[in-house]
C-alpha cells in the first residue's frame, strides 16, 4: 500500500437519482475545503422526472475537483468513478480517466440490472474494456444491509444509506477526516437523530471496510494544501449565492427585496432559496406565469423596491415585453436567467450561453439594458450584488446571466462582510425640487429621478407610451423621441464599468482568448495548462457585456491571434464585432449541454496558435 | 384632509366626444374625493385600450403600462407597497382577453385591488374588433358575419375565480357608480366592478337597455345588501326564488306580497344567488343587477404576505445577512 501525494483529483459519484449521489458529493467536498483543499464541484441531473429505477436516462451525477492549488472547474475527467448501479458505470465511464479507479457495488449488477443498463452480458467489466485491477468491487448493498440490521430500520430506509458507505470508501481512498462528515450528517438531520447515527455508522463502515480490503486498491492519495487564504468559508451554489447577493443588496440600499418568479429549471433554486429568508422581510410572489413574474417585479419596482425576476431562456421570451416597459420607464429591476440549453424547451438541466443575443436584443425598439454574466458559483454572489446596484442607481433593467454549470456548481466561498461593499446610492428625487420636477429630468449622468410613491407632491404617471422630454407628458412628436431614444442609449452607455483585466501573459501573448460568464474556469484552466507547456496566452472573460468595458477594444485588438470561445454559435463574437471596428476573431463553439473539456480547449487554441 | 374631485383631475381627456370613459372618469375623481385618500397614497395602474389611458388624467401616481399585464404590475405594487391604495384600469379586451389569466390569479390570490373593468363589449384602440365580451353572431371588422363564439360573462369568470366582491354600473349612472367604487375601496381584497359603459364610435347602443336613467328604471334592479329585490319604475316588481332559479313577481299581485320577496345577501359566503343576480339580463326577461352583487370579507394575498413575514420574523433567530451566513456550515482556513 502506497500513500501518494496528488495535487489534484477529481471524484464522479454515480448512481441512479435516488441514491442521493448529490448529498454523498457534497459531504466529501465540504469535508475537503473544510481541510483547505480549493473544490469545484458540478452536479449533473438527469432530464427525466423519475427514470424507471436503474435505467440508463435514471443516472444522477455529482462531479468534484478537489486540489492542494486553486482549482477552477470540475476537472474533465474523474480519477475516481463511484458506480451505484450497472446503469451507472455504462453512462458515466466516459467520464472517466483510463486509469481512474472505479468503485462499484457488485449487488447492483445482477440479471436484472445488467439487462435494464443493456449489458450484453455478464461479463460487464469486458463489455467496458475495464481492467480489473482497477476496480473495487464491493458487495455494497449487503455490507450495508449487515451493518445496519440491528437498528430496526426498514428496508427503504436502509436502502437510503448505500450511498453513505460509498462515501465513507472515498474518504478513505483519500485519507480524510471523518469527524467533519459526522458533524455535517448531525447537523442536517438534527431533527432525525436516528437518521444520523444510521449514516454515520455507514460511512465508518465504508471507510473500514476500504482500510481493511485495501490489496483491491493500488493507492491511497493525499492531497495536502499549498496556499491557504485564511476565513471562514462555506460551501456555495452559483443559485444560492445569487440569492445572498440580491438579500445583500437589499440590506445595503435598504429597500425591501421583492422577487416575482415562475418555477423554472434551472433557475427555481432562486425562488426556492429567497422563500425561505422571510425573517429579512424578502417578499417571494410565484406568480401565475413568467410574464406576470416580471410584470410583477416592475409593480414592485415602481413602489420602491429592490425588484428582481428570475427565469431562464424561455422565460426571457415571456418576460421581454415587460422588461421593454421597465426600460421605456426606467425604473430598476433585475432580470436574473441561469441559462440552459435551447431553443424552446430544449435541454432544461443542461447548460448553454444562448441567451446573450435574446437579452441584449430581444425586444421591440431601440431597447438597450445593461448586460452582465456572472464567472463562477461563488462570482454569482458579486455579480447579483453589482447588478442590483447599477439597476437602482441607473434607474435600469439589468440582465444578469448565469447558467445551469454555475448555478448547480459550487465553490468555496470565503464569508463576505458587507461593511467592505460599496453603498448603493438610489437617485431619489429631491425634495428641493418639488414643484418644478418632472419624470423624465435627469441627473448629469443621464439618470432620471426616482419618486416613490407615498410622497407628495411628486405624483406622477409612467408608461409604455413615449414621454416628453420636458413635461413626462405622452407625446408623440418626432423630434422628442428621436432625443428621448438617444438619451436612454447615452444612459446605459454611460454606466461605468471596470476595465476587463487580461490575465495570463498580457503583455506578450500570442494568442488572446476571449470568453464570457460561466466558462471562466474552463478557459483559465486551459490557459494555464497552455503556458505550462510554454506557450504565451492571456485570457479576457467578459463579466460586463453591455456597456462593454472601455478598454475592451485596444484588449481585443492587442494581440497576434484571438479566440472567442462560447458555448453558443458566435453570439459574443458577434457582439464584439458589431463594437469593435476591424475585430475578426476565430472562434470555438460548443453546444453540448455540458462545460467544455479543458483538453479539448488546449488541442483547439494550440491548432490556433500555431497557424 | 378633505379632498374634492378637483384634487384628482389632471390634463384634457382625449376620448372620443360621449365616451362613456368621460362619465366614469368623472364619478372617479368624485368617489376618491368623498373616499379621502391622498393622491400620493393612491396608484392607478392600467393596461393597452382606450380606458387603459385613464391614470394620464388622475393627479395621482400611476402607470399605464402593457396590454392586459395591469393586473399583475398592480399585484407587486400593493404586495411591495401594501400602505398604497391600488386601482387597476382595465377595458374588455386588456382584463378579459391578453389579460384573462392576471384577471382571475388577482381574484383567487385576494390581493386589496380595485379592479375596474370598463365593458364596452369592443376593441376600441384598434378600432371596432369583437372582444371577449361581445355577443355571440356579433358582427365587427373582424367578424364580419358574425361571431361564432360564446363570451364571457365578467360577473361569472370572478366568483369562478374565488373571487369576494362583485359590483356593476353604468357609466352614465354617476351615483351609482361612485356607491360601488367607495365599496370597492372599502372592501378588503380584490374588488371586481364591472362599468358598463358604451363606444359611441364601434358600438353604439351596446348597453341602451340601462344606458340612460329612463331606461335603467325599467330594466335595472339595484341590489343593496339587505334591502328586498325590487324594481321597476314604481317599484312594482319584485324577485323570488323558484326551484333552482329566480322568478319576477307582481307586488300585490296573486296575493304577492313585500314579505315574499327575496333580501339581498352581498355577505353570503355562498355564490349561487348572487350568480344568479349577476347574470340576470342578457336579453332573459330578467334586469340587469347594478350595485354591490357580492361583498365577503375574506384574508387578502397582501395582509397573509406581511403577516407570515412578521411570524418568520419571530421564530427565526437571523435578521440580517450577516447573521443569515452564520445558519450555514463554516470551516475556518488558517494560514
Amino acid at each position: 500500500m502506497n500513500i501518494e501525494e496528488l495535487s489534484e483529483v477529481v471524484v464522479r459519484f454515480s448512481g441512479d437519482s435516488g441514491d442521493g449521489m448529490q448529498l454523498a458529493g457534497n459531504i466529501f467536498s465540504t469535508i475537503s475545503a473544510t481541510v483547505g483543499n480549493s473544490i469545484s464541484t458540478f452536479p449533473d441531473y438527469p432530464a427525466d422526472i423519475r427514470a424507471p429505477q436503474g435505467s440508463l436516462t435514471g443516472v444522477s451525477g455529482f462531479q468534484v475537483h478537489i486540489g492542494a492549488d486553486k482549482v477552477y472547474t470540475p476537472g474533465d475527467l474523474c480519477d475516481v468513478l463511484v458506480a451505484m448501479n450497472a446503469a451507472a458505470l455504462k453512462t458515466q465511464l466516459k467520464y472517466a480517466k483510463s486509469n481512474a479507479t472505479v468503485i462499484i457495488d457488485t449487488d447492483s449488477f445482477g440479471p436484472k440490472d445488467l439487462e435494464k443498463a443493456q449489458f450484453q452480458s455478464e461479463d460487464y467489466l469486458g463489455e467496458m474494456c475495464i481492467d480489473p485491477d482497477r476496480v473495487i468491487s464491493c458487495p455494497l448493498t449487503t455490507m450495508v444491509k449487515d451493518c445496519l440490521a440491528d437498528t430496526g430500520m426498514d428496508n427503504k430506509a436502509v436502502m437510503k444509506c448505500r450511498n453513505m458507505f460509498a462515501l465513507g470508501l472515498v474518504c478513505w481512498l483519500f485519507d480524510r477526516d471523518l469527524n467533519i462528515a459526522f458533524n455535517f450528517l448531525r447537523e442536517k438531520f438534527a431533527r432525525k437523530p436516528n437518521i444520523a447515527e444510521a449514516n454515520i455508522k455507514v460511512i465508518q463502515a465504508g471507510y473500514d471496510y476500504g482500510h481493511n480490503t485495501h490489496s483491491s486498491a493500488h493507492n491511497v492519495y493525499r492531497i495536502e494544501t499549498k496556499e491557504k487564504v485564511a476565513g471562514r468559508y462555506m460551501d456555495i451554489t452559483g443559485n444560492k449565492a445569487t440569492a445572498y447577493g440580491f438579500i445583500a443588496a437589499a440590506e445595503k440600499a435598504g429597500l425591501k427585496l421583492y422577487l416575482g418568479s415562475y418555477p423554472i429549471t434551472p433557475a427555481t433554486d432562486v425562488l426556492h432559496e429567497l422563500s425561505k429568508h422571510k425573517s429579512l422581510g424578502v417578499t417571494t410572489v410565484q406568480c401565475e406565469d413568467e410574464i406576470a413574474g416580471c410584470a410583477s417585479s416592475l409593480g414592485a419596482s415602481f413602489a420602491g423596491a429592490l425588484a428582481v425576476t428570475s427565469t431562464s431562456g424561455p422565460g426571457i421570451c415571456l418576460k421581454s415585453e415587460a422588461m421593454n416597459l421597465a426600460v421605456i420607464m426606467e425604473l430598476p429591476l433585475v432580470v436574473l436567467d441561469v441559462q440552459r440549453g435551447g431553443p424552446a424547451t430544449g435541454l432544461p438541466t443542461k447548460s448553454e450561453q444562448t441567451d446573450l443575443l435574446q437579452v441584449l436584443f430581444g425586444r421591440n425598439g431601440d431597447s438597450p439594458m445593461p448586460v452582465m454574466a456572472a464567472l463562477s458559483p461563488t462570482d454569482c454572489f458579486d455579480a447579483a450584488y453589482e447588478a442590483s446596484k447599477i439597476a437602482l442607481e441607473h434607474m435600469t433593467p439589468v440582465v444578469l446571466l448565469t447558467d445551469a454549470y454555475i448555478a448547480n456548481g459550487s465553490g468555496a466561498f470565503k464569508l463576505p462582510d458587507l461593511k467592505e461593499y460599496p453603498a448603493i446610492n438610489p437617485p431619489y428625487v429631491p425634495e428641493e425640487m418639488k414643484g418644478t420636477w418632472t419624470p423624465y429630468m435627469r441627473k448629469e449622468d443621464g439618470t432620471r429621478y426616482w419618486a416613490v410613491p407615498g410622497r407628495e407632491g411628486f405624483e406622477h404617471i409612467l408608461g409604455g407610451l413615449e414621454k416628453d422630454d420636458k413635461t413626462g407628458a405622452i407625446s408623440t412628436n418626432p423630434e422628442n423621441h428621436d432625443l428621448m431614444t438617444r438619451k436612454r442609449q447615452a444612459k446605459i452607455d454611460a454606466i461605468p464599468v471596470p476595465d476587463i483585466v487580461v490575465e495570463g501573459d498580457k503583455d506578450d501573448a500570442d494568442l488572446l482568448i476571449v470568453g464570457f460568464g460561466g466558462t471562466y474556469g474552463h478557459l483559465r484552466a486551459a490557459m494555464d495548462q497552455m503556458r505550462n507547456d510554454g506557450k504565451k496566452v492571456a485570457l479576457a472573460q467578459f463579466r460586463y457585456i453591455n456597456p462593454l468595458p472601455a478598454n475592451a477594444a485596444e484588449v481585443l485588438t492587442k494581440y497576434p491571434h484571438v479566440v472567442v470561445a462560447e458555448q453558443n454559435m458566435g453570439q459574443l463574437a458577434g457582439w464584439l464585432r458589431m463594437k469593435v471596428d476591424g475585430f475578426c476573431p476565430a472562434q470555438y463553439n460548443e453546444v453540448k449541454g455540458q462545460p467544455f473539456k479543458v483538453a479539448d480547449l488546449v488541442k483547439a487554441f494550440n491548432t490556433i496558435i500555431n497557424k | 384632509m378633505a379632498y374634492s374631485a378637483q384634487d384628482f383631475k389632471k390634463g384634457q381627456p382625449r376620448w372620443c366626444p360621449g365616451c362613456g370613459d368621460h362619465f366614469f372618469l368623472a364619478n372617479l375623481h368624485k368617489a376618491m374625493a368623498e373616499i379621502g385618500v391622498a393622491p400620493k397614497d393612491i396608484a392607478v395602474i392600467s393596461g393597452i385600450g382606450c380606458s387603459s389611458r385613464l391614470p394620464h388624467y388622475m393627479a395621482t401616481y400611476g402607470m399605464n403600462t402593457i396590454h392586459g399585464r395591469a393586473a399583475a404590475i398592480a399585484t407587486g405594487c400593493k404586495v411591495a407597497n401594501p400602505r398604497l391604495t391600488v386601482w387597476q384600469i382595465s377595458g374588455d379586451g386588456d382584463g378579459l382577453a391578453i389579460g384573462g389569466n392576471h384577471f382571475i390569479h388577482a381574484n383567487r390570490r385576494n390581493i386589496d385591488l380595485n379592479m375596474i373593468l370598463l365593458n364596452n363589449r369592443i376593441y376600441g384602440l384598434t378600432k371596432g374588433q369583437y372582444s371577449p365580451t361581445s355577443p355571440r353572431g356579433f358582427v365587427s371588422k373582424s367578424s364580419p358575419y358574425g361571431t361564432v363564439e360564446d363570451p364571457f360573462r365578467p360577473a361569472e369568470l370572478c366568483f369562478g375565480a374565488r373571487g369576494h366582491f362583485f359590483a356593476r354600473a353604468v357609466a352614465t349612472d354617476a351615483p351609482g357608480t361612485v356607491e360601488v367604487l367607495k365599496a370597492a375601496y372599502s372592501h378588503k381584497g380584490a374588488s371586481v366592478c364591472e362599468i358598463l359603459q358604451n363606444c359611441v364610435i364601434f358600438n353604439d347602443g351596446c348597453h341602451a337597455s340601462v344606458y340612460d336613467k329612463k331606461e335603467r328604471a325599467r330594466n335595472a334592479i339595484y341590489v343593496k345588501h339587505g334591502q328586498p329585490l325590487v324594481f321597476g319604475e314604481n317599484s312594482e316588481y319584485g324577485l323570488v326564488q323558484d326551484g333552482f332559479g329566480l322568478k319576477i313577481v307582481e307586488i300585490g299581485k296573486d296575493g304577492i306580497t313585500m314579505e315574499d320577496v327575496l333580501v339581498h345577501d352581498a355577505h353570503c359566503e355562498d355564490n349561487t344567488l348572487q350568480l344568479k343576480l349577476a347574470m340576470m339580463g342578457d336579453g332573459d326577461g330578467f334586469p340587469v343587477a347594478l350595485g354591490v352583487i357580492r361583498d365577503v370579507e375574506a384574508p387578502t394575498y397582501n395582509d397573509a404576505v406581511e403577516a407570515q413575514i412578521e411570524e418568520v420574523k419571530a421564530q427565526k433567530k437571523y435578521h440580517s445577512f450577516a447573521e443569515l451566513l452564520e445558519t450555514n456550515d463554516i470551516w475556518e482556513v488558517h494560514n
